[in-house]
């Protein structure tokens, strides 16, 4: 784990150092002096040699303490605080609703497997794979928000319960019925290798039922691959399905790595990019960990 | 493989059939993969007559009036463009020549604007697919977007296929100190959720086509590596290569003469995967202003601007754009799937 967040870390400061502008000029913007571009410069340290640089780099990311954004002069750390809460408002809901709707389907689905059914969904996920995002939300967002009225077009409270209840609902409805599609067909398959193995040939040999096979056999073991892919989409849930928070204006992490992008600020996606890696690691950790509860044959090393 | 026959054999068993020509064989039974096949060849067509001007190539004539109906519909009240050509104001206009600044220079300001040629052209009151806001045909523009967008996502593709390949081919290879370097790199690229290095790369290295490009190859290859590294080690040690090996071909030799065209089926599956999922990635880029410059147009740039559209009751340019990306997508996909059975009989 350590040496790959040094890697991470590496990656970030070089990428921000050796290909980014140079900050003292985004920070100084359009009109300074010579002066008070060096005054900035002799701030941030950017007059030491790279790997001084990179000391106050790994300095910050130890201590939790990037300082301020450089547009709109928030603490990083509060930025992280106050955007967080809206982003795991709406992708807690998303990631459930979404699991445990594509895990029935995709049993239902392995269990028609080869028949008209089973290659008519199949299809169906394809064509609902290969229109766009955007697409989903902006007709979406049209048709239920602005044309029926069935609920706020978009906006953000401070009550959480009121943002749940009011807020939230159509980005979760919207975002569940897309990622459904891709979930329904990779479980599917997951479904599929647990169904042609000898085990359940055995089942079926002794006269086992079909629902006794399909849930007790094989639902188990397809849990492992989903367990794994479950972890895959975990860390994503922080950084919400930014677009989802762009359309439907939610003050999340999302949204705001975007507006970081987009005024070059470059505190704001430093520490997200590099917290974020963090996250991921810490939830693989856990997920090697949590096979051994779902899977007794696992040995941890 | 297959050349390899004893000529007293050779005579009795016909030639053995090669994988490429046992797939294409396989995908010919395949129904939906012939069908896919044939839509992705005709885009394919579009495109290149597209790239080299006989199709869509006036996309940025303003032929209609702005936002001009779909002829299908017919004519209908075009509020919007009747909107653009309001007449002046009228009565006489008050002369305040004695007291304005600028009325000397009025005379020759207007002998120098009569100098210049303005054309415009006549616009009519409906295009096939519609027009967008400034009058410009759909149609022309979601070809010339399918051109913009596949150029993308094939090309990335390609980035993210020869990085992915060269370094797992090492990788898997070599192996040793080399090979825990490269296990590094790819832990490194994959603990960072691939929006948010999208982000990043983005973000310092700005706009253009060619940096969308190397930003999604330079993102997407790990899921390459990892499949390329696995054949590898899985190839390094067979008989083939031992043999190879033995006739002294160099390591260089056995592992892109020998090796790689053994493994090729599974780097042309992946990559059709990539293409797939950068065509979708360069479109929201686009959509959010992170892609394609907006003096050229492609899938996402069009979603932007039907965003707006679409509240005034114009939905043909989001409808044109997602046919469009829709019909491509989910041809490329039954045809990566197809071609994913046919290449791998034992899987199914």
């Amino acid at each position: 784990m350590v040496p790959t967040l040094a890697g991470v870390i590496l990656l970030i400061f070089f990428l921000f150092k050796f290909f980014g502008g140079d900050p003292a000029e985004i920070l100084a913007g359009q009109v300074a002096t010579q002066e008070q571009i060096e005054s900035i410069r002799r701030q941030l340290g950017l007059d030491q040699p790279w790997w001084v640089q990179l000391w106050i780099f790994v300095k910050q990311i130890l201590t939790f303490d990037f300082g301020k954004s450089w547009m709109t002069n928030e603490q990083v750390s509060s930025i992280f605080a106050s955007r967080l809460p809206a982003s795991l408002t709406v992708m807690v809901p998303i990631l459930i609703l979404e699991v445990s709707l594509a895990i029935p389907l995709a049993m239902a689905v392995a269990y028609f497997r080869g028949t008209l059914i089973d290659r008519t969904i199949v299809i169906v996920c394809v064509l609902a794979m290969s229109i766009s995002f955007l697409v989903y939300v902006i007709v979406g967002q049209y048709l239920f928000a602005f044309r029926l009225g069935w609920f706020p077009v978009q906006g953000w409270s401070d009550s959480f319960w009121k943002n749940l209840t009011t807020y939230a609902p159509l980005p979760i409805i919207l975002a569940t019925m897309v990622s459904l599609a891709p979930q329904t067909r990779l479980y599917r398959t997951f479904f599929l290798d647990e169904i042609g193995h000898d085990y359940v040939r055995t089942a079926r040999a002794k006269g086992l039922d079909e629902r006794r096979i399909m849930f007790t056999h094989v639902l188990r073991n397809a849990m492992i691959p989903i367990l794994t892919n479950v972890a895959l989409l975990l860390p994503g849930i922080f950084t919400g399905a930014f677009l989802i928070e762009i359309f439907f204006s939610i003050p999340g992490l999302g949204r705001e790595i975007y507006l970081a992008v987009n005024r070059s600020d470059y505190p704001v996606i430093q520490a997200v990019t590099v917290y974020l890696a963090v996250l991921t690691m810490i939830i693989n950790l856990t997920t090697d960990v949590l096979y051994k509860f779902v899977d007794p044959r696992v040995v941890l090393r | 493989m297959a050349a390899v026959a004893h000529p007293v054999s050779a005579e009795e068993a016909p030639r053995s059939q090669g994988v490429w020509g046992a797939a294409w064989t396989r995908l010919k039974t395949d129904r939906v993969g012939v069908v896919s096949l044939a839509v992705v060849a005709a885009f394919l067509l579009l495109i290149l007559l597209s790239a080299v001007g006989l199709v869509a190539g006036g996309w940025q004539l303003e032929k209609g009036v702005p936002y001009a109906h779909p002829s299908f519909l017919g004519e209908r009240e075009n509020v919007e463009a009747q909107a653009t050509d309001l007449a002046g104001p009228k009565g006489p206009p008050v002369d305040i020549s004695d007291i304005d600044p600028l009325a000397p220079k009025y005379d020759e300001w207007n002998r120098r604007a009569r100098e210049i040629q303005v054309s415009s052209p006549p616009r009519t009151e409906t295009l096939l697919f519609g027009g967008d806001r400034w009058g410009r045909d759909v149609l022309a523009k979601a070809v010339k977007g399918a051109q913009m967008s596949i150029f993308v996502g094939v090309f990335a593709a390609v980035v993210a296929t020869f990085i992915g390949t060269l370094l797992g081919a090492v990788g898997g290879y070599v192996g040793g100190r080399v090979g825990d370097f490269l296990e590094w790199l790819y832990n490194v690229f994959t603990s960072v959720p691939d929006i948010l290095l999208i982000f990043a790369f983005a973000a310092v290295f700005g706009r253009g086509i060619s940096t969308v490009v190397l930003i999604l190859g330079l993102v997407g290859w790990t899921g390459m590596y990892r499949q390329v590294r696995a054949e590898y080690i899985k190839h390094h040690s067979r008989e083939y290569v031992r043999a190879a090996q033995a006739i002294g071909a160099s390591h260089l030799s056995r592992m892109f003469v020998h090796i790689l065209p053994n493994i090729s089926h599974v780097v042309l599956v992946r990559m059709s995967l990539l293409v797939v999922g950068f065509i979708k990635a360069e479109v929201i880029l686009s959509f959010l202003g992170l892609g394609v410059p907006i003096e050229l147009v492609s899938w996402g740039t069009m979603l932007a601007e039907a965003q707006t559209e679409l509240v005034i009751g114009k939905w043909w340019q989001l409808a044109a754009a997602t046919l469009f990306m829709a019909v491509f997508l989910t041809a490329f996909s039954l045809l990566t799937d197809a071609l994913r059975d046919a290449l791998d009989p034992k899987l199914r």
